[in-house]
């Protein structure tokens, strides 16, 4: 237990390096004082949870030496502290969310910190780049929330409409802080013109979230039961998620339709996002063909690294898959908990009513109260472990869909340029043949075929050399995201499971008196 | 399979003698001491060895055990019931039949599905499984020698020829099961006695005590019923979640093994955390079953015996208004007068007697279930702070040294300062 762990060297094991860091307080004089006071809690500029995540290496009960860490961490933090705004409260207003947001930092992205201290063996030297990227920008500080659920629209014709707002300091966008309304198909429309403007170059285009006919349909119908408001907030929630995603993105943030998604007022209804529209059917076929395609290929892979990078996103989707499933699990089981443990409070306050010993009587009665308030922490624990945990999880394995396709775009690419390769030489030979034939007018044509063949295998093999060089960056890119967030995740999560068991202390503490009471 | 009352994994060394305890006021005195001193479990069948103190006179020995059967607790228990001399008493329950169905019925479905998943979930499904045969085990050997530990406990009872006869005869008591018919029989007796209960029931009670009594104990009865099964249900359902961090445990295992990034150390420290947390919630869900659930049930049983008391008296007083009634008609016809002056004396006698004992039984039973959910509750709620200190210290662990960051920011809630000042706290000083 406790006993066996060394608590952190917290209040006397502090390296120095804080006193170089009294400037950087001057945005949060409120809480230092209160800081003082508390030898537990050091004095750092604010940074946000992520860069501490991604810098200790993990948690580590045994051996909290975190010294080395922190210098690491503080170090930098004069440089940043400047450029924390205290607008970086994640404003994630929306009505009907469950007891805890999901999602708050994670739009804060400073990766001059990450990329100082990876002390992991740096696989992609692309975060040089990246960081002379980021420099010369402007400061990569955007933020977006969604919320504000409503119904719009009476019937079949029913649709839901978000708000969407942004914050944001960024030159590009007009004004600093602006809202504008979008509905789903908005937002699936604005995926398919990404992915079409994209994915096929290398980028990882996060995906949107999913279509789910019977959900709306119980919206648009106009039950107003749980079920669908908590579909409505599943779905709000997981809108949110990806559009932080994909502003995350340095290139698509730089995209104008992304641009206008978030701005412009109106927006051209994205019609070609139905289900069964034509699009939607071509859309279809066109998965088909590539599922097809796709086992007919037959890459010579040349670099070993897309192979073993292939290779670990296949098992990391079969392992977050199952992880997926058992969570899912997870939480079916602490909403059945939740249920029983209320029903079982009713239950025990008749059998008080029913007791004729006083005390006893009482005791019960406490013993159903706190098992209803413990229900109600049981049932915001699975809402924590839902939306945390499940949810990360679903679209981890959803982006890795996508970053599958990405690889398999390459494949195409590579076809591609393979395929050209072939032409030009059965180009070569028509000519060769045209030339001991001698007819010269065939042979002018060749020759012209010949160039344009030529041109083409070129531009193959520059596409696929860019390719490949956009996916190392991307991948390189996605690893780092998912450890971020996972990290983060996963730390909230514990911090909802540690609270839980806090409340949970409190009230059997309060109970216990009473029973004690029973004379 | 499981031999003895070893201690076995950690899973309830402390708690596993709880259950004796249920009825708290034992006179445990030097006079006569009843326990089960081990229990061996079979193919089907559980033995127990009963172990026996005594400074009785009534016995050859001082201190002597024997081996006994479920179905030789049952005749016991059996021979009470029907003997009409304890008709004034709470027949202490009878323990239920050990049923390790479920269980075993588990562990083949484990080796059956062994080969489809890795080594590790294997032995720790395994373990689990294990601890909880363990767990029923123990639970129905501390039945039996509640049972027994009442007999001994109760002044009238505990004098009684077959109980002595059960406790000393060192040879099998050759008490089979009830075959088939003997169980059909039963049925029908039981659903006749229902059906004399509804009537009996409608008699109204000149004593205020007894007409108070039999209200409370029916509607008591109902409720208990109710929450017993509700308990049982919650302590299942918090088992079930417990089983799932075992899941997601193994699978971040598995992920941390796997990873080729910084955050594998991270996964395998989280699923540390996992695990050790699906042990102490498999513990709190143990405890619960044990504190909360089982002392229902038992109190379900025993209004049952309650209730079963009431009808006899009941019975007993519509007997001798009946005989009464046999009486003035025999004086009107003057015929059979003495016959039937005896047979209302014998009612009047019974009914008396059995009052009397049952008010005074009633009351102990009284007495007895406060005690008994009051040490309980107790226990429970203690046992309950326990285990969700324990897992709240284990899961901070880790995450001061995230904690503490974030409690610099100015938006962070004080609850996280809060937090980390409480953990130290405790850490500095106990667990």
């Amino acid at each position: 237990m406790a006993a066996e762990r060394e608590p952190p060297p917290l209040g006397d094991g502090k390296p120095t390096d804080f006193e170089d860091l009294e400037d950087g307080e001057d945005l949060f004089t409120s809480t230092v004082s209160t800081l003082e006071s508390s030898p537990s809690s050091p004095e750092p500029a604010s940074l946000p949870a992520e860069d501490i995540s991604a810098n200790s290496n993990g948690p580590k009960p045994t051996e909290v030496v975190l010294d080395d860490d922190r210098e690491d961490l503080f170090a930098e933090a004069t440089e940043e502290v400047s450029l924390d705004s205290p607008e970086r409260e994640p404003i994630l207003s929306s009505e009907p969310s469950p007891a805890v947001t999901p999602v708050t930092p994670t739009t804060l992205i400073a990766p001059r910190i990450e990329s100082k201290s990876m002390s992991a063996p740096v696989i992609f030297d692309r975060s040089r780049e990246e960081i002379e990227e980021e420099a010369n920008g402007d400061i990569f500080d955007i933020e977006i929330g969604v919320s504000d659920p409503e119904k719009v629209g009476d019937g079949m014709n029913a649709y839901m409409a978000y708000r969407v707002t942004t914050k944001t300091s960024l030159s590009m966008f007009s004004k600093s802080e602006f809202s504008v309304k979008r509905r789903f198909s908005d937002f699936l429309g604005l995926h398919s013109k990404l992915a079409s403007k994209y994915l096929h170059v290398g980028y990882i285009v996060p995906p949107a979230a999913e279509k789910s006919i019977v959900g709306m349909t119980k919206v648009k119908v106009g039950k107003e039961d749980s079920s669908s408001t908590e579909f409505v907030e599943k779905r709000r929630a997981a809108l949110e998620r990806y559009l932080q995603r994909t502003v995350k993105h340095p290139t698509l943030l730089q995209d104008p339709d992304l641009r206008q998604f978030l701005e412009s007022s109106e927006l051209p209804r994205a019609v070609n996002t139905q289900a069964l529209s034509g699009a939607g059917i071509l859309r279809m076929v066109n998965k088909a063909a590539d599922a097809v395609n796709k086992m007919t290929i037959k890459m010579n892979e040349s670099d070993a690294w897309f192979e073993e990078k292939q290779q670990q996103f296949e098992n990391l989707d079969q392992q977050l898959r199952k992880l997926h499933v058992s969570v899912e699990a997870l939480v079916c089981h602490r909403k059945e908990l939740s249920a029983n443990t209320a029903a079982f409070a009713k239950s025990a306050a008749m059998l008080g009513n029913s007791e004729d010993h006083t005390a006893l009587s009482r005791a019960l009665s406490q013993l159903a109260e706190v098992e209803e308030k413990i229900d109600q922490l049981h049932q915001e624990q699975a809402f924590a472990d839902f939306y945390m945990f499940s949810e990360l999880l679903s679209d981890y394995i959803r982006l890795i869909a996508a970053v599958k396709g990405v690889f398999d775009h390459r494949m195409k690419c590579w076809q591609k340029w393979e395929d050209a390769q072939i032409t030009l030489l059965k180009k070569r030979e028509a000519e060769a043949k045209m030339m001991v034939a001698n007819k010269p007018d065939k042979i002018q044509q060749a020759k012209n075929e010949i160039r344009e063949w030529e041109a083409k295998v070129q531009q193959g093999e520059r596409d696929f050399e860019q390719i490949s060089k956009t996916i190392r960056k991307e991948v390189g890119r996605f690893e780092k995201e998912r450890v971020k967030d996972f990290k983060t995740v996963i730390i909230k999560y514990l911090e909802s499971l540690v609270q839980t068991q806090q409340q949970l202390i409190k009230y059997w503490e309060a109970f216990l008196p009473e029973a004690k009471a029973i004379a | 399979m499981m031999e003895g009352l070893d201690d076995g994994p950690d899973f309830l060394s402390e708690e596993d003698r709880g259950l004796k305890a249920i009825n708290v006021d034992l006179q445990s005195d030097a006079a006569l001491q009843v326990d089960i001193s081990d229990a061996l479990s079979e193919r089907d069948k559980v033995k127990f060895t009963v172990h026996t103190k005594s400074s009785l006179p009534n016995f050859k020995q001082n201190e002597f055990s024997v081996v006994r059967q479920h179905e030789e607790f049952i005749w016991l228990h059996d021979s009470f019931v029907e003997n009409e001399d304890y008709a004034g008493y709470i027949i202490p329950p009878a323990p239920p039949r050990p049923d390790f169905d479920a269980s075993r019925e588990k562990l083949q479905k484990l080796g059956e599905g062994e080969g489809s998943m890795t080594k590790e979930e294997f032995t720790k499904m395994k373990q689990e499984l294990e601890a909880e045969y363990l767990a029923i085990f123990k639970k129905t050997v501390a039945m039996h020698e509640v049972f027994l530990c009442r007999v001994a406990a109760h002044p009238i009872l505990r004098r009684d020829l077959n109980f002595h006869v059960f406790l000393e005869y060192n040879q099998d008591l050759s008490v089979r099961g009830k075959n088939k018919k003997e169980k059909l029989e039963d049925f029908f007796k039981n659903m006749v006695k229902s059906a004399d209960g509804v009537i009996v029931s409608g008699v109204k009670d000149v004593d205020d005590f007894f007409e108070h009594e039999r209200t409370f104990l029916l509607e008591y009865h109902n409720r208990v019923k109710d929450a017993s099964a509700k308990s049982d249900r919650m302590t299942r359902s918090h088992k079930s979640a417990a089983d799932d961090y075992n899941r997601i445990g193994s699978s971040l295992y598995a992920l941390g093994t796997q990873d080729s990034t910084d955050i594998c150390k991270f996964f395998l420290k989280v699923s540390e955390l996992f695990d050790k947390t699906r042990k102490i919630e498999a513990r709190v869900s143990a405890d619960e079953d044990l504190k909360l659930s089982d002392l229902l049930k038992y109190y379900l049983r025993e209004s049952q015996a309650a209730k079963d008391l009431l009808y006899r008296r009941s019975r007993s007083l519509v007997d001798y208004e009946n005989a009464n009634k046999a009486l003035d008609k025999a004086r009107a016809k003057n015929k059979d007068v003495l016959q039937a002056e005896t047979s209302q004396q014998l009612c009047c006698q019974k009914f008396e007697k059995i009052s009397e004992s049952a008010k005074q039984e009633l009351i102990d039973f009284k007495t007895r279930r406060v005690a008994a959910f009051r040490k309980n509750l107790v226990e429970l709620a203690e046992l309950e702070l326990k285990h969700a200190k324990r897992g709240w210290a284990q899961w901070l662990m880790p995450l001061i040294p995230a904690l503490e960051v974030r409690s610099s920011r100015p938006q962070a809630n004080m609850g996280n300062l809060q937090l980390l000042q409480n953990c130290l706290a405790v850490l500095n000083g106990d667990t």
